[in-house]
């Protein structure tokens, strides 16, 4: 019997291993042979550990799986209490556009045959009969932006580090995701790490790179795990070469590295720290030489649009926001996990059909989009459409696509201060606004929380002050969760000096 | 304590491994702290000298980031997520019921020297919170139960 069993973080925190070790244990107690594969997480979280057993029809899922539910799988399984019936044919999977996420929960991860066998490396191989200028123009025309938050034209970032004159030029993966409620990194690197190496290796033919560095965060133990035995195994097979060779990196812990000068900073052996821009990283980045600095998904994102052309890629999505984007469903959701779909579907219809509301069953109160940095979004919001523009028009943004559902019983009061919390402990310490801002912030939602509602004004003018002041997002974009709370739920703010008292 | 000149040697070992790489700092620190479970103080000159930095810059990088522990931990570490989407699911409740079983705050380990309690913000479990991390392992939908995993 072959097994399929994830090896993704969440499926392990919600006790694969132990499902693993009785699958095992119960075919030598009845003298089956077994093949468990460790495969990726296919996105339905609330299903882990998902157990997938290959039959003659398919692959048939069971979920979420204990280890009791495990003698049955060597029974009767259409009777089995966990079944779920073909995988594929799932509603979360049916409904979804996997471009970049084609693979991950499909194939082994860590077998470069089954990666080939599943469409890998053929960009690679369309790219590598290209000139350099061809491949940075096939990025463009397929319209992907940065996926880690900023949105950039990926095409033209590559484009600027192409035509820079320097000795050595540098691919930079920034897998430092620390955002809240952002998952997709991780999920890509555990469960189709070849799919960002064949990424950064195209990078590389359009860049002129020759070394590439994965930097991943320290949270993150599978992946790094992964990552570095897919990087060895893509070495032995001349996937990498001289023409770009690669090293893992892992961070230590601090959240602001995320920022791509902070992690090129902490890559060169340094503190964390901002560093002031122009000079662009494309000119003047790692070592002071070119550097690309890619969210992974971008990367991963580009052997599809190489494989299939720009004009693939780019025929999905609206407006501006081109292409697919992997939402990370969070929180307090009923369905949490990943769904890859093309830009354009409304917030309320990812809260409420795809998420199915909350999973307390109590009423969605708010959902933070972007992270810890972005805003919160009540319900009369929902109407947005999925993509950068029509976020920013709301006073928010989609940054890595997480969305944190909350039902009424949130507080958002205390979420705003957490957020000026974290912005406090995470501060790199190099701008003032962002430094003393945060700290200040914490104090004066304390004094609202007294009941002191003269501290608004202040609040607002703070927020004011970090948005415009600040070097980079961390402080720049502290106030979006901040205000959003206080403009949406006004109530939470207006606490009466008798009750706090 | 650690034996000094045994120390040395072990240090002198890992500056020699890394030999070679672009910004070999932050590997070097994580190196040492696996090795020790901290990073000793009396690494910090040696390291400083292998790499031609000022002692202050050596410090200053270990002081920066949340991983490096300047003294040995607890024999168990429970990390609790503390971030958004895990609030969402009653972290914060989870937290405190914590503290209070094990009688310490954050950044703190218990008297016997048994836990150490450290927060995290986001282990990329968010939609199977609260999230921690017991000495490595990682844990989705915990609760205050998970106190019994460090009770030994």
């Amino acid at each position: 019997m072959k097994f399929y069993v994830p090896l993704d973080s969440a499926a392990v925190a919600l006790g694969a291993e132990e499902v693993v070790a009785a699958i095992i244990a119960e075919a030598s107690r009845r003298g089956v042979a077994v093949e468990v594969v460790r495969n990726g997480s296919r996105g339905m979280v609330w299903l882990e550990p998902l157990v997938e057993v290959v039959t003659d029809s398919g692959r048939l899922g069971f979920g979420p799986l204990t280890v009791a539910d495990v003698p049955g799988l060597f029974g009767d399984l259409a009777v089995h209490p966990k079944a779920l019936g073909m995988v594929e044919e799932l509603p979360w999977m049916k409904g979804q556009t996997r471009l970049t996420f084609a693979r991950v929960g499909v194939i082994d991860p860590l077998s470069l045959a089954e990666y080939e066998a599943h469409g890998g490396l053929a960009g690679l191989r369309r790219a590598q009969g290209m000139d350099r200028a061809a491949i940075v123009a096939e990025v463009t025309e397929s319209g992907l932006r940065g996926r880690g938050g900023a949105g950039f034209p990926t095409g033209i970032k590559w484009k600027t580090v192409s035509e820079a004159p320097g000795a050595h030029k540098y691919i930079v993966c920034n897998a430092d995701e620390g955002d809240s409620a952002t998952f997709a990194d991780r999920m890509l690197m555990e469960g189709d790490p070849f799919c960002l190496i064949e990424g950064m290796a195209i990078a590389g033919l359009a860049c002129g790179a020759t070394k590439g560095f994965v930097y991943i965060r320290s949270e993150y133990p599978v992946a790094i795990r992964i990552m570095a035995e897919a990087v060895r195994l893509a070495r032995e097979a001349g996937v990498l070469g001289p023409q770009l060779d690669m090293e893992i990196r892992v961070g230590a812990g601090a959240y602001v590295c995320g920022e791509e000068t902070s992690l090129l900073n902490s890559l060169e052996g340094k503190r964390g720290v901002v560093r002031a821009k122009p000079p662009l990283p494309a000119l003047q980045g790692f070592m002071g030489q070119p550097t690309v600095v890619n969210n992974v998904i971008s990367l991963a994102s580009v052997p599809v649009i190489m494989a299939k052309g720009a004009a693939h890629y780019r025929d999905f999505g609206l407006g501006r926001s081109r292409g697919t984007i992997p939402l990370q469903i969070a929180g307090n959701a009923r369905f949490g996990g990943l769904y890859e779909c093309a830009f354009g579907l409304t917030l309320g219809q990812i809260v409420d059909e795809i998420a199915g509301g909350t999973a307390s069953g109590r009423p969605v109160k708010a959902v933070q989009v972007g992270g810890p940095l972005g805003a919160y979004h009540p319900r009369s919001q929902f109407d947005t459409p999925f993509g950068y523009e029509e976020f920013a028009g709301k006073d928010g943004l989609i940054g890595h696509a997480g969305l944190t559902i909350f039902d009424d019983t949130a507080d958002m009061l205390s979420q705003a201060r957490f957020a000026m919390e974290f912005c406090a402990i995470e501060s790199c310490g190099k701008c003032t606004p962002c430094r003393i801002g945060a700290v200040r912030g914490v104090e004066t939602i304390d004094r609202l929380a007294r009941g002191d509602s003269s501290a608004i004004p202040i609040l607002t003018d703070l927020c004011n002050t970090m948005k415009l002041g600040s070097l980079c997002a961390l402080g720049g974009f502290t106030p979006y969760p901040v205000m959003s709370a206080l403009t949406h739920f006004p109530d939470d703010f207006a606490r009466s000096k008798e009750a706090a008292e | 304590m650690l034996d000094s000149a045994v120390t040395a040697d072990r240090i002198a070992e890992i500056l020699e491994a890394h030999r070679g790489l672009e910004g070999p700092l932050l590997p070097i620190l994580h190196a040492v702290q696996a090795a020790f479970g901290h990073v000793p103080q009396s690494a910090v000159p040696q390291i400083a000298k292998a790499l031609s930095l000022s002692k202050a810059e050596v410090h200053g990088v270990i002081s920066f980031y949340h991983d490096f522990r300047e003294a040995p931990a607890g024999r168990h570490v429970l990390k609790l997520c503390r971030a958004e989407a895990c609030q969402a699911m009653g972290a914060d409740r989870v937290a405190g019921a914590v503290k209070a079983a094990l009688g310490i705050d954050w950044h703190e380990t218990t008297p016997d020297g048994r836990v150490t309690l450290e927060p995290v913000f986001c282990l990329g479990l968010c939609a199977c919170g609260p999230a921690a991390m017991v000495d490595g392992r990682l844990v989705g939908r915990c609760d205050e139960g998970i106190v019994a995993e460090v009770a030994k």
